[in-house]
């Protein structure tokens, strides 16, 4: 499954709302990390289509980014079935991803 | 063809850019000076290929720039506080204290160094206020409280990276003294030394050795200078026990970034870092023939 970008407006919806696995990459244009971090989640996307992969722009989604207490990117983050279960900072390998999401 | 940036001039630095001089690319050497990595400061070398003689680190860390030269490999003392993406993603660009380079290829040979800083509070505050990387976190601490831990050219510049941002930029010199005119505006220097973090969620305040608290929303560490693992965290590139991580040839997981030497790990020895700089060094010349 593609990624898909979420913002302030569509978050309800498309995560609190969502059932199953959501998982969040918060990231920025302008952060080395999120750059190197990027093809990794999107490798995860289509490795698991029945993960809802979206991406949080923190430049444009401040209250968004403030609202989870981000201070350091890049920063994922794991729904279930609109609950926050798991989080983690900075750039991993694909497996650290994904241990995430189990 | 392009140009690769080869940050240390150790044997795995300088063997890194002769192979990419070799192989066409436009090659600078940027460095911190003689006698300041592990060859340069080593007393004796004899147990390495075709010395007849000890000879001292000082002479041939000489010998092996030398030879560097006389290929046309630029090579310049200055210390790097800087590396990132350039706009275009199709490069890097790098800041030292005296320039800025650009690059389309760079080759991290900058040594190892081990500092570990033994701070109650602050492991468990990482990436809850306590961050290595100014340029990549500032954002978040607009209107805040940080300090920068170090008193060097590094610390420096991340304190200036964070004055755009922040309300009250402190300089932590841990007992040091910096001189008052390398001090950017704005930055308020405090030596007193930093004895613990602390925080429940997130970083509240620190403490001092004198019992003095100050309240503090983030801490950057940048002590000593940006070594090989300051430089490849900012750029993304993955770390494993301290070390890059690298292919079998010296590719990183950032594209146009290989390393090269004793940052991988490892056997610290000469032989293995000429031997990863060859590698690093043609491979980063295959990158730049095949970029598109």
């Amino acid at each position: 499954m593609s990624t898909k970008v979420i913002t302030g407006a569509n978050f309800n919806e498309e995560v609190l709302q969502a059932k199953g696995t959501v998982l969040l990459d918060f990231w920025a244009a302008w952060c080395g990390p999120c750059q190197a971090l990027g093809p990794i989640v999107e490798e995860v996307a289509a490795a698991h289509p029945e993960v809802k992969v979206g991406k949080v722009n923190v430049d444009e989604e401040q209250s968004l980014a403030q609202q989870f207490g981000i201070m350091s990117i890049p920063t994922l983050m794991v729904f279930k079935d609109g609950k926050k279960v798991n989080e983690a900072l900075g750039l991993m390998p694909r497996e650290q991803v994904e241990s995430l999401l189990a | 063809m392009g140009k690769v940036l080869v940050v240390g001039a150790g044997p795995a630095g300088v063997s890194a850019a002769l192979y990419a001089r070799r192989g066409g690319a436009e090659v600078t050497v940027l460095h911190k000076g003689l006698g300041t990595g592990a060859l340069g400061r080593a007393e004796k070398i004899e147990n390495y290929y075709g010395l007849a003689e000890p000879v001292t680190g000082a002479e041939l860390e000489r010998r092996g720039i030398a030879g560097a030269v006389a290929l046309g490999i630029d090579f310049v003392e200055d210390e790097l506080v800087e590396l990132g993406y350039r706009a275009d993603f199709k490069g890097y660009k790098a800041r030292s204290v005296k320039a800025e380079h650009e690059a389309e290829a760079v080759i991290i040979a900058a040594g190892t160094s081990r500092k570990t800083l033994a701070l109650p509070g602050l492991k468990e505050l990482e990436g809850h206020g306590v961050s290595y990387c100014a340029t990549c976190d500032a954002f978040f601490y607009r209107g805040k409280t940080v300090a920068v831990l170090g008193a060097g050219d590094y610390a420096l510049h991340e304190a200036e990276a964070l004055l755009p941002h922040a309300a009250r930029v402190y300089l932590f010199t841990q007992g040091e003294e910096v001189s008052a005119d390398k001090i950017p505006a704005g930055v308020e220097v405090c030596q007193e030394k930093l004895a613990a973090l602390q925080g429940e969620a997130r970083v509240e305040k620190a403490v001092f050795e004198d019992g003095s608290e100050l309240p503090l929303d983030g801490l950057f560490i940048a002590l000593g200078t940006a070594g090989s693992t300051e430089l490849a965290r900012k750029l993304g590139v993955m770390l494993e026990d301290g070390n890059i991580k690298t292919d079998e040839h010296m590719a990183t997981n950032v594209p146009g970034i290989f390393a090269a030497g004793d940052c991988t790990g490892g056997l610290l020895q000469i032989a293995k870092a000429v031997y990863q700089g060859a590698e690093a060094g043609l491979a980063a010349v295959r990158y730049l023939r095949n970029r598109t």
